[in-house]
């Protein structure tokens, strides 16, 4: 080796400390998270909407939340499209709301499936619609003008505060507000934004005055937040209504009697300027079939006899003659 | 940048289970804990390869494949299987560390057996002709002489577990990571680039420390200019491998 | 193993797979684009090496993760944009072979490049024709390092919703099923062979010299 060291290594430390910083932060005045971008980079032009004479049936890019409930409900959608005919691709597992609607508005993807209820509390902080046609009309009206929803399912997957049977009998507790003696000794676990979200920890305090002792952030609604409550890592979860594991596992959903989570009707948000009548009637027709019974049995062959997502949600559409 | 020094700068920032001192308390932690362990692993068996000089092929391919492993792909696998066999803490923390740990053997163990073995055989003929056993060898005069190699070794594990426990915060785990990963999903910007900056601190000014503490275990003793040069190096040295 | 699920999704694997081998195969390549000038810069003129360096250690201390998700901002691309993790893994990539081209280039000997100055050799192409080659197998044994630790690091992009092997973990993991998982890391690790070969391979045509003489 023959180049040379300098001493002086803590202040160049320094200056390239910063350096670094600069470049992965402050190179840009622009919040790369904000959600409230308005631009579509989009070509269709704004307005196009369905009933257009436009006689191809289009194309879509189908997204899903990090979650097996999502991606099987888009690989529905993927498979009844197709059958009309829609140039469908997918990306699915892509993150929470927070970051896939981010996706929809820069058009990573156009269409991902729904849930009414947190769909408008995302749009709407205030909301305060609670039944399932209430939630669809406030939601026409929340959304920005680039995204829109088709018609809603019957199916139904609620956000819920679940315990074990053993804590519930412990403490009596039969609804959410009969935590609020005891949650400050409990410790509550869900995902990350269940912690800011409007219909979860702040949520939880204004309309019921409880406050869990801890939040610990762990999975949407996965095996890391039901081991967890299961092993007594957390007395209470964030999880689905429509989760099998709440049945194998002998767990207790508390009741919601003020309706701190609205109605959660599925439904398919979609990019405006990429609906077509073929795609509209796809999905209404996959929207019309769709029930919370219908919903559990997918979701429990695809979690629990682990069939294939693509493969159960091809099979039910054909099933339903929606594959023709 | 400004959100990332709001969130910095809030005083309630700094407190609680989710505060800035609990979660640095948390992520030393397990950064220690796990260049600990693999320490205890990889300096014996380094110091037994280079010394010997048996098996070097054979750790050498171990240690690119650890390297290989996907850190990903790891924790997820190790957490899958945890559930029902650890339990409280340790069902928490388990897998994460054995990750970590993971990472942290390789450079350790390949700097130790190759200091080791770079040690000029003239100075070990003259440890043995002294009368100095194997073992006193190794210890007396093998080891101190490679201690550069071996510290530059303990530092490029540090900064990747540093950089890594990031990563463990997706199954659970706490540290800086949980302002990465929740700063994400809470689309909390500032909070998210505080938590990688706080992290990039916490690697340089910990391995700062490292190379400090160096300068007093290597022997005074070692003031031949190749040796000097090469504790220089080992000084001047970052990480081996990116950070996951 | 749940062969069944392998069979049904091979071709989603090998999708998977393909994409998994071009990102990291991309990040490599056009790291070492980069990292051979400013190698050679912080060679040639040394009192750039120290701060290069530096900077090139601290980058390393950036969760890649964070990396991923930032980029898109300062970019202005498209969050699921598989460049972000292009970028995010060149900067990695450079980052860990500045230090390695300069440090090859100085262990050419002085002597070497001396007669390629008296022979009438210009810097650029002394550097070009003579040094660089004489330079590969250090740099090759770097670029070894940094594509392993690449085929590592591309999954973790599948937290994002990039789409590679990652995404066997994370759907693995969501479902509590280890064949995907298993899948993944078998595959990545192959990924990971594949590329040392090829780079062990493509170290060796190009130093026909070394072999010439027998290695001691």
């Amino acid at each position: 080796m023959t180049t040379r060291r300098p001493a002086r290594l803590g202040a160049l430390l320094a200056a390239g400390l910063a350096t670094a910083l600069a470049l992965t932060a402050c190179g840009s005045s622009e919040d790369p998270l904000a959600s409230t971008s308005s631009s579509t980079p989009s070509s269709s032009t704004a307005g196009s909407t369905a009933g257009s004479t436009d006689e191809s049936t289009g194309s879509v890019v189908i997204g899903s939340a990090n979650f097996p409930e999502s991606a099987l409900i888009a690989n529905i959608y993927a498979e009844a499209l197709r059958a009309k005919g829609v140039e469908v691709t997918t990306n699915l597992n892509i993150g929470n709301r927070e970051v896939y609607i981010r996706a929809l508005q820069d058009g990573s993807i156009d269409l991902i499936p729904e849930y009414s209820g947190t769909l408008l509390q995302y749009f709407d902080q205030a909301a305060t619609a609670v039944s399932s046609e209430d939630v669809y009309t406030a939601l026409e009206g929340a959304l920005p003008d680039t995204l829109t929803v088709l018609e809603q399912s019957a199916a139904e997957d609620k956000d819920s505060i679940t315990v074990t049977r053993a804590t519930a009998e412990q403490y009596d507790l039969t609804t959410i507000a009969d935590l609020a003696p005891v949650a400050g000794q409990l410790v509550l676990g869900g995902p990350p934004e269940f912690q800011t979200r409007p219909t979860g920890v702040p949520g939880l305090e204004s309309k019921y005055g409880v406050v869990f002792g801890e939040f610990r952030a762990l999975d949407t609604a996965g095996p890391l937040t039901l081991n967890a409550l299961i092993s007594d890592q957390v007395q209470a979860a964030n999880l689905f209504t429509t989760d099998p594991a709440i049945k194998t596992n002998d767990l207790v959903s508390l009741e919601d009697p003020e309706f701190l989570f609205a109605a959660q009707n599925v439904l398919p948000l979609i990019t405006e300027s990429k609906v077509t009548p073929a795609i509209e009637e796809a999905l209404n027709g996959v929207s019309e079939k769709l029930t919370t019974e219908v919903l559990i049995d997918l979701l429990t062959q695809v979690t629990v006899d682990q069939q294939d997502s693509a493969e159960v949600a091809t099979t039910w559409v054909d099933e339903q003659g929606l594959g023709s | 940048m400004t959100a990332a020094w709001d969130f910095l700068t809030t005083a309630a920032n700094w407190s609680g289970t989710d505060g800035i001192w609990t979660r640095f308390t948390e992520h030393l932690f397990y950064t220690l804990l796990s260049v600990v362990i693999a320490a205890l692993v990889a300096l014996p068996l380094g110091a037994v390869i280079g010394h010997t000089g048996r098996g070097v092929a054979a750790i050498a391919g171990v240690a690119n494949a650890l390297r290989a492993l996907p850190t990903l792909g790891l924790l997820t696998v190790l957490t899958l299987w945890s559930f029902g066999l650890l339990t409280g803490q340790l069902a928490r923390l388990g897998p994460s560390i054995v990750v970590l740990v993971v990472l942290a053997v390789p450079p350790i163990l390949s700097n130790t057996y190759a200091g080791i073995a770079a040690v000029d055989p003239a100075a070990r003929d003259a440890a043995r002709g002294m009368g100095m056993t194997g073992s006193q060898v190794l210890l007396r005069v093998e080891l101190p002489v490679a201690m550069p190699l071996v510290l530059s070794g303990v530092r490029s594990a540090y900064l990747q577990v540093v950089a890594t426990a990031t990563i463990a915060a997706v199954v659970g785990l706490g540290g800086f990571g949980r302002y990465v990963v929740d700063g994400l999903a809470q689309q909390l910007y500032g909070k998210m680039v505080a938590g990688a900056l706080l992290v990039a601190l916490m690697a340089v000014i910990g391995d700062r420390l490292i190379a400090l503490v160096g300068r007093f275990l290597v022997s005074p003793g070692l003031s031949g200019r190749r040796v000097r040069e090469k504790a220089q190096e080992a000084e001047a040295g970052f990480a081996a491998v990116p950070p996951t | 193993m749940n062969w069944d699920w392998l069979g049904r999704n091979s071709d989603r694997i090998v999708d998977l797979f393909v994409q998994h081998a071009w990102l990291a195969a991309a990040a490599t390549l056009v790291g070492l684009v980069v990292a051979l000038p400013l190698g050679a810069v912080a060679f040639r003129y040394r009192w750039t090496y120290p701060p290069l360096t530096t900077l090139a250690g601290l980058l390393y201390t950036i969760p890649s993760l964070a990396l991923f998700v930032v980029l898109p901002g300062i970019l202005g691309t498209r969050i699921l944009d598989p460049v972000n993790v292009v970028i995010a893994l060149t900067v990695y990539t450079v980052a860990l072979l500045v230090r390695v081209v300069a440090d090859a280039l100085a262990s050419v000997p002085e002597a070497v490049r001396q007669s390629a100055t008296a022979m009438g050799y210009r810097p650029v192409r002394s550097l070009v024709t003579v040094q660089f080659p004489l330079a590969v197998p250090v740099i090759g044994a770097g670029l070894r390092v940094a594509a392993v630790s690449n085929v590592s690091l591309v999954s973790v992009a599948a937290l994002l919703g990039v789409e590679q092997l990652g995404s066997l973990f994370t759907e693995g993991f969501q479902l509590n099923f280890f064949t995907p998982i298993a899948a993944g890391i078998l595959l990545s690790l192959l990924l990971a062979v594949l590329f040392d070969v090829v780079i062990v391979l493509a170290t060796r045509l190009s130093t026909p010299w070394a072999r010439a003489v027998p290695s001691r």
